[in-house]
This record gives C-alpha cells, structure tokens and sequence, in this order.
C-alpha cells in the first residue's frame, strides 16, 4: 500500500502525518481524507481486531475485519445526530485464506480488491493498476508498481512536493504488517523517478 | 453402606474417565459412561461426548450441570459465529482453536462457580486432529493427547507407556477403549459403557462399546453361578503391554 502525503509546509518533518497504521500484527490501513476521523476508524479497528482475538484465539480474518470497520463506518450515516466520515480506507492484510485486499467508503460500503485506489487521481491510479499483470508479481515488484503509479499520477502543476509512504505485508516480511523497508523503498523511488523520466523524454 | 435421601438430592456428579487421543489423520475421543447422584448411580449410559459442531467434540466431567451448561453456551456461540462469521462469510466450520478459546474463557471467568474439567477435540482442515485440555481453573493447553476426570489418576502411568506419535485410526481406538476399561475397573465414579467418537478428514463417527465387551483386567472376574464354578474356570489372561 502506498500513500502520497502532501507536504504542507517545508516546516514539516519527514515521516511526520504517518497514513498508513497497522492495525493488528497481521494487517494494516491506508487512511485517505480526513485525518481525525481516518484516526478514529484505525483506533475502532484495532480495538475490534483485539477484541476478537481475546474471545475467539486466533488474528481475526481480514474479511471479518473490513466487515466490522464498515458496519461502523456505515453506522454514521445512520443517524442525523452523527455525520459520516470523511474519510476512506484500504485495508490490507495476511490471514490463513493468504493475503487480501479491501477498501472501504465513507458510505460504509466494503468490497474485495485486487486493485483499488483512493484519492484525487484515483482514476488514473486505477487504469493503472489495471494494465499491471497481478498474478504473476512478487509483492517485492509490487512495491516498485505502486511506487511507479503515485508518482505517475503526481500533478506537478496543482500540488506542491510529496513524500511517498509505503507498507507491505507478504511472505517476505513474514506476513507481518510493516513498513517497506528503506532500501526497498529507495529503490522504488528511484525506479519511479526513472520511469517518469521516460514519460517525460517521450 | 446405607442410602441416604441426602443422595438422591446431591448433585449429578460425573466421576469420570475423559480421554482425548491425536492419531495421523485425526482424533480420537472417549469416555465411560457413569453419572453419579453420591453412590447412587443416576445414569448408567450417559453420553459424555457432546457435539459442539460438525468438526468439534467435547468430552465433559466434573459436576454435569456445569459441563452441560458450559458445553450449550459455546455451542450457541460457536453457531453463531460459524454462521455469521464463516458459513455465511467464508463457507467454512469454525476452528478447533477457537471452539476450545471459548470453552476455556466460560470456565476462566466463572471459574469460582464451575466444576468442570473438559477436553475439546476435533479436526479442522488447518491444523488437522487437535486435543485441547480445559481443566478445572480455566487454563486451555493443546496436547498430543489429554485424559481427564477421577478415572484419569490411574491412567497416567498407562499413557506415558502405551501413547506413540503417529498411531492409525485402529490403534488410537483400541488405546482409547482399553484405557477407559483399564480406569473403569479400578475407578468406582466411572463405569457402564466405553464411548468413543473418531473425528477427521471425512467426518465423524461414534462407537459403542457394551460392557461385556470389554477384557477383564486382573483379578477381575467373570461373572459365575455358583462359586464352585470359580475353581473350573482359567484365569483371565495377565495383563500384557
């Protein structure tokens, strides 16, 4: 999962307005929108991830849980007294049924993915996605794919400077939720910047 | 000795022999028959294996009632999770792992109002056969095999001898059955009948096993009409590992 954080002021950090929260150690969310209520929807995650671990003993499957973020997301738009969230997630994670993918939109609606992308160049983002061959990639390739893409989608023009986060979870990082590691991600970085080189040469 | 009215008043008490076995594809689970109301036997063919679901069994003892009672809340939670967690979601039974975290937390929590040792087992299709001990206080541990109930005290000797990794199907219920016989006749709480329940890849299946079915140990005898019939008969054969 990768996510393109917008840099609002030079003052800023690196690393600071972390998007990405693993949720429990098996999986993690990408949060796009809202802040404080992408903040809201991990913490009720990570709550219902342990609560079912405590009574039921085993990591909750990733199905189980983009069910119960919904039925809370969707739970906002039921009444007039609470406002939905402003906010969507991609949820990712690694159970015994192998690794899964979800998003989840702020009308409380969940579905499986492959592919999905959030955000204001979602669009592109996701034609590109679709001419990738998923099937036959390493997650490792993946995290250059996506790398690839949110640079790819970047618009210069409109927005100021970006930082590229990136989380995995696979064989490779022991089917733990983590962040990419940096070597990794460099690499990403630069084969993104090559590829946009390419583009632009063109 | 006399009986009492106090006993037929005393609570359902399944004296008991448990046991929970592994083999190579799958478990194997049994028990004796004997509910007892103090030295009165209230049930002489009771049923201590109860399905909790299609793939998970539990053998109970201690004081029937909170066996029963714990046994129908997880099965109750257990359906309801199946159904609206898997069934409905993934298609697919619950977990051994998980029906016997349920077992284990109703007897934690409650654990100054229960009396009841269990033993959870079945097969799951991702861990295969798998033995869970639930005894008295609430702790949950997974064995290679599990005996519980009054009857278990003279089988732990037996099983540190005759248990091997890796049995057959045929030898973990003939192991199954004479330890229950073994605890049988040297248990007063237990008796009656040996039942077993083999669970693994292709589904389950019950065995009954009458009481004049099962070997006679040493010095027991056969049953006679006349003493001076004792003298005739040969002795039982020794017991043989």
């Amino acid at each position: 999962m990768g996510v393109e954080k917008l840099i609002a002021s030079k003052m800023m950090l690196p690393g600071s307005n972390r998007r990405i929260h693993s949720v429990h150690r098996h999986s993690g969310m990408a949060v796009a929108g809202l802040a404080a209520d992408g903040r809201q929807i991990v913490t009720r995650a990570k709550s219902e991830a342990t609560n079912y671990e405590s009574v039921y003993g085993e990591p909750i499957p990733v199905k189980e849980l983009a069910q119960r973020v919904a039925s809370y997301v969707h739970l906002c738009t039921l009444y007039w007294w609470l406002r939905p969230f402003g906010c969507g997630v991609i949820l990712g994670g690694y159970d015994r049924d192998g690794p899964q993918l979800y998003m989840i939109e702020p009308s409380g609606i969940s579905y499986r993915y492959f592919g999905a992308a959030i955000g204001k160049g979602r669009q592109a983002a996701k034609t590109e996605i679709e001419k990738l061959k998923l099937s036959e990639m390493t997650c490792r390739q993946g995290v250059i794919e996506v790398a690839k893409i949110i640079y790819g989608v970047h618009d210069e023009a409109k927005d100021k400077a970006f930082e590229l986060e990136m989380s995995w979870v696979c064989d490779e990082s022991n089917r733990q939720h983590q962040k990419v590691p940096d070597e990794l991600l460099e690499e990403a970085k630069a084969a993104a910047r090559a590829a946009l080189e390419e583009m632009d040469a063109d | 000795m006399d009986l009492k009215m106090e006993d037929f008043n005393a609570p359902h008490s399944m004296g008991t022999t448990i046991i929970g076995v592994t083999y190579n594809g799958g478990v194997v689970l049994g028990a004796d028959s004997r509910t007892s109301t103090g030295v009165y036997v209230a049930n002489r063919a009771s049923d201590k294996i109860t399905q909790l679901t299609d793939n998970v069994y539990l053998c109970r003892s201690g004081s029937a009632a909170d066996s029963q009672t714990v046994s129908d809340y997880v099965r109750y939670f257990l359906h309801q999770h199946t159904d609206f967690t898997y069934r409905i979601q993934l298609g697919q039974p619950a977990t051994v792992k998980v029906a016997a975290n349920l077992v284990r937390l109703l007897s934690y929590n409650n654990k100054n109002f229960l009396q009841t040792g269990m033993i959870v087992g079945g097969w799951d299709k991702y861990e295969g056969g798998k033995i869970y001990g639930v005894p008295l206080g609430g702790t949950i541990i997974e064995q290679p095999f599990a005996i519980g109930g009054s009857g278990s005290s003279y089988l732990y000797g037996f099983f540190d001898q005759a248990w091997k990794e890796g049995m057959t199907k045929e030898e973990a219920e003939q192991l199954v059955v004479k330890a229950v016989s073994l605890a049988i006749a040297r248990d007063g709480a237990s008796g009656g009948v040996v039942r077993t329940v083999t669970i693994n890849s292709e589904g389950v299946s019950r065995k009954f096993y009458p009481g004049d079915t099962l070997p006679l140990w040493h010095e027991e005898l056969e049953p006679q009409n006349s003493l001076l019939d004792m003298m005739n008969v040969a002795s039982p054969e020794p017991m043989n590992m």
